[in-house]
């Protein structure tokens, strides 16, 4: 075996920890050490070195153990988008440890992980909240342990550096590891943020550079724990079956045929529905079969798409709030020299992560513990303390992998659910599992748009006017009539037009709506990049000079123009394509980072296919920088789903896609060539997880315009719009 | 209840379990392995893949009464230490996966895809791969680590038959 068990390593370790494999250039492979993932015992055991001593805690990032292990706590929910590594890059920037030591764990909720008073992943805020938190954390542990060991060698401060994990004494070149020192440094004061110094870029030696995952190994294994792989002892599996639609309740059920299936165990009414709880999950899922349920379906069981889309058009007909006012537009466009107007439409989507949604939860009498892959803590935390009505510190929250998020894992339904059947049997564990259909046609949607836009453009072709009537659910609450996720990537825009006019308004559909990767910009982008694009076109000017054009007269573009210049470059924008080839662009600024987009497609009989993508991306200061193109691919492939696939459908109330034969994301042949080029700086990071996605739609769409002439303003793009 | 037996990673294994039950839950409920992931149920994903007979199949849809006799590998069991197949460790050196849930089964249906074409085309890729989803995106890392799993194969010494474990 390349690999041996590491004994110096605690079960609560070796259920949630990771070693970084070492793979040589010449393709051999050096694992240093392979820790089996799951332990029997749970995470509550307390972390112990070999001699039995706990590992000191240096501060609430950070504990260093007497065997040199550093355990570091990753406080953000890792979905894929690479938390796990990023964030051990910034506390290990300044900490000065050996990268190979590091170990991580996902904590427990507690103040000191949550920002802005809520502990989770979302709003691609990760490294933007812990940028400076987490570097001062790392260089408090390290001031801490210089600090012990001048006072070990009787010397001042000044003559000890900290350099991959040891002290090294400057004057004696004597050194001590951190694991020899860790002990007495935890019982030292914590140094003020205010005292400490934290690098200059041009020290950095891991911020910058491309890392690989910590993550990788025991995801080529199958050992890596997602919520759906946690057991408990005397665990039982539940299959929850909800009215099909939205805000129906139960009218009567009877469980006398589900209760004869073999391996179920009980049945238990929620406020949403009936579980099946059963001794395997597919016992459950044969057992919900089995049930015979009247649903009293609500006021909703007409709904269709057709009647939604009539009330966002009826809506769309008459004012809204004000999202934004800038000049004059009704003046402005009644004295321009071209008119352009257009409606542009998105569907609700769904998420659909790879891992369908699932929680473990074990209610006693005066404690609830939860396993799951959620993205708050915080309000999965608040959830189960409103239904067990139990204060939020008898509540334990173990975070594990989530096999995806996207912001569908943001909410705790899923964990309301999982809380309510657990407390119907309270002391018997129970692993909630959701079904494909389940999440297909119970989430909480990105929601449909409808948006009308008209443009003035002067005798040059130049824009003087833009307005525009935005009909979205709102899920966001309301701000003087407007929800910011219903307008933002519209409201946004900082193209030169002095006169702008935009109105919203928040449709009851009675659809649960949330947030989707890149919320509002996924959609919004599309119109505006789009409507745009009709701009130029209006005049025949090339869709990238018209675009430079209008960011350049202010300076604050620059970063804009920037990732533009870049993207047309590289992607040989205006240059000779192959035969049946054309291009599309769109930019955005969203998140706090910029990034511009060339799609190359062709149309075959009205079927899009799109080549190669070039992004240019300005995300600031980058940390991990393998770890910003993965996630400049992922959106952009989460994004090309919604421009040329999914949507989500409405009939008798209910979702009318199931599973992924009729809600079917983009695959391997699909993909196209991504071509990622960082463009560098060092402005405080910008969020990366959802910043490609919405871009990557008009730049499609506006390059399927190139090819065929026409202009796709609702999506999926539909071949027989094209032919 | 009927009692199957069957060759699991190299080792004889008999469950006494419903004949119906799809073989994806006897691995992940009754035998605790973990590594071979629901994703749809109806075959359209490919997150459960393990190899029956060396063939990449859907365990989602595969009731256990037809393993019977058979020989199942799944992730845990495609290499001695879990880690040094090819695939494996081209999908190491190219860090393919983000959330890593879909990539068991992405990582069995190359294995099986590389025994029938050592060489593959990225036309071979996407059409074996075609089946299996991933939501984060990792077809272009996915490609290249195919042609890397691809270049190790060649490169390295004859390789266990799967599911030998000692």
């Amino acid at each position: 075996m390349t690999a041996v068990a590491n004994p110096l390593v605690s079960k609560r370790l070796n259920r949630r920890s990771f070693f970084q494999a070492g793979a040589t250039a010449a393709g051999g492979l050096m694992i240093g050490f392979y820790l089996p993932e799951r332990s029997p015992l749970s995470a509550q055991t307390p972390a112990t070195t070999p001699n039995g001593a706990a590992p000191s805690k240096l501060n609430a990032f950070v504990r260093i153990g007497a065997d040199d292990s550093v355990t570091l706590m990753i406080h953000k929910s890792e979905m894929g988008q690479g938390t796990v590594t990023s964030l051990s890059m910034l506390l290990a920037e300044e900490l000065e440890c050996n990268w190979s030591k590091i170990r991580t764990e996902f904590p427990g909720v507690e103040p000191a992980f949550a920002a802005g008073g809520m502990m989770g992943a979302y709003g691609s805020l990760s490294i933007r909240t812990s940028w400076q938190p987490l570097r001062q954390a790392g260089a408090q542990a390290r001031e801490m342990l210089i600090a012990a060991a001048a006072q070990k060698w009787g010397v001042d401060k000044s003559q000890c550096k900290a350099d991959n994990g040891s002290i090294v004494n400057t004057a004696t070149n004597a050194k001590l590891s951190y694991g020899s020192l860790a002990d007495a440094a935890a019982k030292l004061p914590v140094p003020t943020a205010a005292s400490i110094k934290l690098k200059d870029p041009a020290q950095y030696r891991l911020i910058g550079t491309s890392m690989k995952r910590l993550d990788t190994v025991s995801k080529v294994s199958g050992k890596a724990m997602f919520g759906l792989d946690v057991k408990r002892p005397g665990m039982l599996y539940a299959s929850l079956e909800r009215c099909p639609v939205f805000g129906g309740k139960v009218a009567s059920f009877d469980a006398s045929k589900a209760k004869a299936v073999p391996g179920v165990k009980n049945v238990v009414q929620i406020s949403n529905g009936v579980a099946v709880l059963a001794d395997n999950t597919w016992a459950a899922m044969e057992g919900r079969k089995a049930l015979t349920i009247q649903w009293d379906e609500g006021a909703r069981a007409n709904t269709s798409s057709a009647s939604l889309r009539q009330m966002f058009m009826d809506l769309a007909a008459k004012p809204g709030a004000v999202a934004r006012n800038t000049g004059d537009a009704d003046a402005a466009l009644a004295g321009a020299a071209t008119k352009i107007e257009a409606v542009y439409e998105a569907p609700y989507l769904s998420h659909a992560p790879m891992e369908p949604l699932n929680c473990v939860v074990h209610v006693t009498a005066d404690h609830c513990e939860i396993w799951a892959g959620t993205q708050i803590q915080s309000i999965a935390q608040q959830t189960a303390a409103g239904i067990t009505k139990l204060p939020a510190d008898k509540i334990d929250i173990h975070t594990e992998y989530l096999g995806g998020g996207f912001g569908r894992r943001g909410g705790a339904d899923f964990i309301g659910e999982a809380v309510e059947i657990a407390k119907a049997v309270t002391g018997t564990p129970v692993k909630l599992t959701w079904t494909r259909e389940d999440d297909l046609q119970h989430d909480t949607y990105r929601p449909a748009s409808y948006t009308k836009f008209t443009a003035g453009l002067d005798s040059g072709g130049w824009p003087v006017a833009f307005t525009g009537r935005v009909a979205c659910p709102s899920f966001g609450g309301l701000r003087n009539g407007v929800d910011s996720t219903g307008v933002e990537g519209i409201v946004s825009i900082t193209y030169d037009i002095p006169n702008t006019h935009i109105e919203y308004h928040p449709p009851d559909a009675g659809i649960p709506v949330s947030y989707w990767r890149s919320v509002g910009f996924s959609q919004n982008c599309f119109f505006m990049e789009s409507f745009l694009d009709e701009m130029a076109a209006a005049t025949k000017k090339d869709p990238v000079e018209f675009r430079r054009r209008l960011l350049s007269k202010d300076p604050k573009n620059a970063r804009y123009l920037n990732v533009l210049s870049v993207a047309a470059d590289k992607a040989g924008w205006g240059k000779p394509l192959p035969a049946g080839h054309f291009h599309g662009v769109a930019v955005v600024n969203n998140l706090g980072s910029y990034n511009a987009q060339v799609a190359e497609v062709s149309v075959t009989q009205g079927k899009v296919k799109v080549h190669r993508v070039v992004c240019a991306i300005d995300c600031g200061q980058v940390i991990n920088r393998a770890g910003v193109t993965q996630q400049v691919e992922s959106g952009i492939v989460y994004g090309l789903s919604a421009a040329l696939k999914i949507g989500i459908t409405l009939d008798h109330g209910r979702v009318q896609q199931k599973n992924f034969n009729n809600y079917d994301p983009l695959r391997i042949d699909e993909m196209p060539v991504v071509e990622v080029h960082i463009v560098d700086n060092h402005e405080n990071p910008g969020g990366i997880g959802e910043a490609t996605t919405p871009s990557i739609v008009p730049a499609v769409t506006n390059a399927v315009f190139a090819a065929t002439g026409k202009r796709v303003r609702s999506l999926p793009i539909k071949a027989a719009d094209l032919v | 209840m009927a009692a199957v037996k069957f060759t699991l990673n190299g080792k004889s294994q008999t469950v006494d379990v419903q004949a119906q039950m799809p073989l994806l839950w006897v691995l992940r409920d009754t035998l605790g392995m973990t590594g071979t992931k629901f994703g749809c149920g109806i075959a359209q994903c490919g997150a459960c893949t393990v190899h029956i007979n060396g063939q990449p199949t859907r365990s989602c849809v595969t009731q256990i009464s037809t393993v019977a006799g058979k020989t199942v590998t799944t992730i845990e069991g495609l290499s001695a230490d879990g880690l040094s197949h090819p695939v494996q460790r081209a999908w190491i050196e190219e860090d393919v996966p983000q959330c890593g849930y879909c990539q068991s089964g992405q990582i069995m249906t190359a294995a099986a895809l590389l025994t029938k074409a050592p060489n593959p085309s990225d036309a071979d890729i996407d059409e074996s791969m075609h089946g299996n989803l991933c939501r984060c995106g990792t077809y272009q890392a996915i490609r290249r680590a195919v042609h890397t799993a691809a270049r190790y194969r060649r490169a390295s010494a004859p390789i266990a038959q799967e599911g030998a474990i000692a």
